[in-house]
């Protein structure tokens, strides 16, 4: 049974079909880079995928049951996204990195933010920074971090390191590896070919709302 | 109230020359208003003589559910027209008839019981009106708020929402924001009392002949109480409306 399954999953907006008859199987622990020209729909494609939208045709099913059985929000816990531009919300971000704690009704467990903060070779001290100051490729790390603070088992990421310099870019690379080594589900969009091969056991084309090809790396 | 001096209908006609000016002024700056004006004038002078003769007439009947059902009926239309403003909104016209009657009648409740007020038609008509009228004003400003907020805050929302938060916690910024909305030129009028403007209820009764001292003392009621209804619809409108913005598998809908 794979993890997720797009059964011919069209998307269509007014009239413009922007996903068509698409079918693909992710598999449990793989990882995934996306590739396609600008506009094919990739980001579409993981909307789909988190559930903020939903298909006008066919099912995406997850662990064998559609996504319509799942409440919208558990499945949403399950399956963490990452935007192609971060939103920081409220002032600090602090508010960002508690967020995830209260909608659980959980109070900030320090332990496993300082944790999360140095994966990211991140000062906590970052905490008590307003959001409005931070650089794009700060805000960015922050919003992975607010998405990871509960570990998804699927991980879906919108061309997250392209804000990022080379040395951040490695950085966020080694830790989105070794969760999937630890046997997280990543989903990847990049537009960096030598990135898109690297760590992905395949690699998922998207042109013009169609699935061009899924090839298996490794 | 005593020694109001009544209008007679000779001073009254010689004010209205004050029109001329108007006409006058328009016909020679070529504003092309005159039309306009004369059907303005026309329109306010029978609208007020007529309400003059309903008012006089509704004072006249003691009857309280004569005076009740005159509430409900103002009550509905004003949910009408502040429905209008969210044609956005799923059952906007009975969200907001809940919310504007919940605050008048909160507000009017405490009014009566407090004994400031009586229920009679002079007193609770008047007073009914203002409220309920400034509470439809506050939801069409919620309205308008609230539906533009989740268009251009779609990205905060959808943030929310991805990170497996309820719609409630998702929208609760857009939410206060549109409350504070509502009800923001109820407080900066309130902030402004007496130094930019004496409100009209206050300059009314004044006129009438009542003491500064004593009008003040209705205009510091009118000020809280218009605060307390508008805050009242306001929150109410705003976390029965937000809803409507997300379908049933809590996804954010898109709104043209
Ligand atoms: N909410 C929306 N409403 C209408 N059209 C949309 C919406 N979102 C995306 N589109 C359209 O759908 C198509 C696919 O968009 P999508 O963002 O999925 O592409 P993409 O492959 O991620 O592109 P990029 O590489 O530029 O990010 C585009 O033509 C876009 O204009
Ligand atoms: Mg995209």
């Amino acid at each position: 049974m794979s993890l997720i399954e797009f059964q011919n999953v069209s998307f269509v907006d007014g009239d413009k079909a922007i996903l068509k008859n698409i079918s693909v199987n992710i598999e449990k622990g793989d990882f995934i880079s996306i590739v396609g020209p600008s506009g094919g729909g990739k980001s579409t494609f993981l909307k789909l995928c988190s559930h903020l939208i939903s298909p006008t045709n066919g099912n995406v099913v997850f662990k064998g049951k559609n996504y319509t059985e799942y409440s919208p929000m558990e499945l949403r816990k399950s399956i963490a996204y990452c935007f192609q531009t971060p939103y920081l919300f409220g002032d600090t971000v602090l508010e960002n990195i508690n967020f995830p704690f209260s909608i659980r009704n959980e109070k900030l467990d320090q332990e496993r933010v300082i944790d999360i903060f140095s994966m990211f070779h991140m000062s906590i001290d970052y905490l008590d920074k307003n959001t409005q100051n931070l650089s794009g490729g700060e805000k960015q790390r922050i919003a992975l971090i607010r998405s990871l603070l509960f570990m998804p088992e699927v991980l879906l990421l919108d061309e997250v390191t392209s804000a990022l310099d080379a040395e951040n870019a490695k950085i966020v690379e080694n830790v989105i590896a070794s969760l999937n080594g630890e046997g997280v589900t990543v989903l990847w969009i990049t537009h960096n070919l030598e990135q898109s091969r690297k760590y992905a056991n395949k690699l998922l084309t998207i042109e013009a709302g169609e699935v061009k090809s899924l090839e298996v790396l490794k | 109230m005593s020694g109001s001096n009544p209008i007679d209908i000779s001073s009254l006609l010689i004010a209205s020359s004050l029109v001329l000016i108007t006409l006058i002024f328009s016909y020679w700056q070529k504003l092309k208003l005159e039309k306009e004006v004369l059907i303005s004038v026309i329109r306010a002078v029978i609208q007020l003589v007529a309400v003059g003769y309903v008012l006089e007439y509704v004072f006249g009947f003691e009857n309280p559910l004569f005076t009740t059902l005159l509430l409900l009926f103002m009550i509905f239309n004003a949910a009408y027209n502040a429905a209008k403003r969210g044609k956005t909104i799923r059952i906007g016209f009975a969200i907001s008839l809940l919310a504007i009657a919940a605050g008048a009648i909160v507000t009017l409740a405490i009014l009566i019981f407090s004994g400031a007020i009586k229920y009679e038609p002079y007193q609770v008509i008047p007073i009914g009106g203002m409220i309920i009228s400034n509470a439809m004003i506050a939801l069409g400003l919620c309205y308008k708020q609230i539906s533009s907020d989740f268009k251009s805050r779609r990205e905060e929302v959808e943030t929310k929402l991805s990170l497996g938060a309820d719609i409630l916690p998702s929208s609760i910024g857009i939410i206060r924001d549109s409350i504070k909305t509502g009800m923001m030129p109820t407080i900066d009028s309130a902030k402004t009392l007496g130094i930019v403007s004496l409100p009209g209820m206050m300059t009314g009764l004044i006129l009438a002949g009542t003491p500064p001292l004593e009008a003040i003392k209705y205009q510091i009621m009118v000020t809280f109480m218009m605060m307390s209804t508008t805050s009242i619809a306001s929150f109410i409108a705003c976390y029965l409306s937000y809803k409507s913005f997300f379908n049933s598998r809590k996804q954010l809908i898109s709104i043209e």
